[in-house]
């Protein structure tokens, strides 16, 4: 065998690698993700779509209830509460950034993209940890847009013809706040989910399963138990941190069910952190 | 440099990579070669940290690649040409990749400069053609001016001006004095853009020698020789032990006896040639009989090869 030797051209120069602090390298990926985030055209729609339903919902059924005015049941005018009804296009709009959040981590498995993701950041936790920071960042602003239009169109028709609320009465700005957060939060249950399932479809199903679908599903079971376990689903845990008034005795208390809405987002956080760094990507 | 060291990776009751070990060294091309589904790609994930080993271990620079914070400084990888979110332009992917590893902004104009993409920079790359997409894995993969480059199949989908640029580019890196690690299936490609090749097939190393050695390994590497007696010289090859395809009508083709020796055999018998050439196997061909039954050439080649790495 005749092996011909290989010339190596003369070492290169050593480079002067950066040795970033753990703040530094959260702080590139926070920039990072902000960047994926708003370059993508579904993004904006999302965004769109969401602040449309809450205020254009919220403006829909006022407009309706303003119409019917005189025509109310006692049970309707009792216990009325201008402020979270005005916000009432939540329950729709939070589909959308449901899925915006699902769409966060599970369209980089779709389009294969995760591999440039993780090959530049290997630090996974961080990777999630920052698409979660941007994300929440993005969604509550977005989200206190959508409220705080939503509750001033809302009261501007409502107060034709019912009493309405103001910004300085107790609790409004609460729900107005917690009506933003809400949304938030949900979109991080979504960026879970999709750390968890990856497939997009997958992780869609499973959020309105989880936000629709498992609370009519509780009704089925006789009481108490329909209130016993319905009273700790999500969508009912959460809703009344955008309402304000006195909660149903059935149900948790404004602050314990907020908490508990707030836990499966964190539950599915740390599930899908696990898994996104034990996996292969 | 890349160190794997004894890796292996387990799908289920598939071994993918079975022990492989091998070394890239710096300032050369390294080809590696193996047919589909031998297990480049899943070796290659390996190196950067997506897929992590059933056993052993993969170094490159010294350390394992999970230990860095901006790994796009030094070690710069083109995984698939489509690990890239089709809605986001070519420049916004490369932005949040410079961002994300504190790379100058600058750099991103440059890369899609040097890969000929600057004019669609701001098209969404959705909208590529896969040779298009190969180039803006390239320019991702140059991003971080790493001193390790890991390029698997980049040449799929190119055109041949753009196989060409892609040769020249790579050995203008490794010129450079960088580590350049290539994937292939293509033998011809990997002939002209290499100097050194691991082969693998069923995830087990089967050469890791340089391209002229694989050649030089290859058994179907014969002699042509023409003769007016090729009666005579076929019986006296034969008691050489050689072996004769003969050619009509006075051509032999002759195995296992080397070219000097059939020279001074024909000599001495007083046999008149016309013509004795080496017909040297092509590295496809080398290749082609290497993954025929990898476990002969496992022990043919690699040992030298090892002891030199």
């Amino acid at each position: 065998m005749n092996a011909t030797p290989e010339v190596l051209p003369a070492p290169r120069p050593a480079k002067v690698l950066p040795e970033p602090s753990a703040l530094a390298l959260f702080g590139s990926v926070v920039r990072a993700e902000w960047t994926k985030l708003r370059s993508v055209r579904s993004t904006m729609w999302s965004l769109l779509v969401t602040v449309a339903l809450v205020v254009g919902l919220g403006a829909l059924f006022c407009a309706a209830r303003v119409a019917r005015a005189d025509r109310l049941d006692a049970g309707e005018l009792r216990n009325f509460d201008p402020t979270g009804f005005s916000m009432n296009g939540i329950f729709l709009a939070q589909l959308a950034i449901g899925v915006l959040g699902v769409l966060v981590i599970s369209s980089e498995y779709a389009t294969g993209q995760i591999g440039s993701t993780l090959a530049a950041t290997p630090q996974r936790l961080v990777v999630l940890a920052g698409k979660v920071v941007v994300f929440l960042g993005v969604a509550f602003t977005v989200g206190l847009v959508a409220c705080g239009t939503a509750f001033v169109v809302g009261q501007s028709i409502l107060s034709q013809k019912f009493a309405t609320a103001s910004f300085g009465d107790p609790g409004v700005l609460r729900a107005v706040l917690g009506g933003a957060t809400y949304l938030a939060v949900l979109g991080a249950l979504g960026i879970g989910l999709g750390a968890i399932l990856r497939r997009p479809a997958g992780a869609i199903a499973a959020l309105v399963g989880l936000l629709l679908v498992l609370p009519i599903l509780s009704n089925f079971l006789p009481s108490p138990w329909n209130d016993d376990i319905g009273k700790y689903l999500p969508l009912r845990a959460g809703n009344p941190i955008f309402h304000t008034g006195a909660v149903d005795s059935t149900d948790l208390s404004r602050g314990v069910g907020f908490v508990v809405f707030c836990a499966y987002a964190v539950v599915a956080l740390v599930v899908g952190a696990v898994f996104l760094d034990r996996r292969d990507a | 440099m890349i160190e794997a060291e004894a890796v292996s990776k387990r799908y289920g009751s598939t071994l993918a990579v079975d022990s492989l070990s091998f070394t890239v060294r710096d300032g050369c091309v390294t080809g590696f070669l193996g047919p589909n589904g031998a297990g480049k790609s899943t070796t290659m994930r390996m190196i950067v940290g997506l897929d992590a080993p059933t056993s052993g271990g993969v170094r490159v620079g010294g350390r394992p690649y999970r230990d860095r914070r901006f790994p796009l400084h030094e070690v710069g990888a083109l995984l698939e040409a489509k690990t890239v979110h089709p809605g986001r332009s070519a420049r916004n992917h490369l932005r949040w990749l410079a961002e994300s590893n504190g790379i100058a902004r600058r750099r991103v104009d440059a890369v899609l400069e040097q890969v000929g993409l600057a004019s669609v920079a701001k098209k969404r790359a959705g909208t590529f053609s896969l040779g298009m997409s190969q180039r803006l894995g390239i320019a991702a993969a140059l991003l971080g001016d790493p001193e390790v480059l890991l390029l698997d199949e980049p040449v799929n989908g190119l055109d041949p001006e753009g196989i060409r640029w892609v040769r020249e580019l790579l050995r203008s890196l490794a010129g450079e004095g960088r580590t350049v690690f290539v994937s292939s299936h293509l033998m011809s490609e990997m002939a002209l853009t290499a100097d050194h090749l691991i082969v693998i097939g069923q995830g087990r190393l089967i050469a890791d020698a340089s391209v002229a050695e694989v050649i030089a390994q290859a058994s179907s590497n014969r002699v042509r020789v023409a003769t007016a007696e090729p009666a005579r010289l076929q019986s006296l090859i034969e008691s050489m032990g050689g072996k004769v395809e003969t050619a009509p009508p006075e051509e032999l083709l002759i195995s296992g006896v080397e070219c000097r020796d059939v020279g001074i055999a024909a000599a001495r018998a007083a046999i008149t040639l016309y013509e004795l050439t080496k017909v040297e196997a092509s590295l496809e061909e080398a290749f082609m009989e290497m993954t025929r039954d990898s476990s002969q050439y496992h022990a043919g080649i690699a040992p030298t090869a090892m002891a030199g790495a």
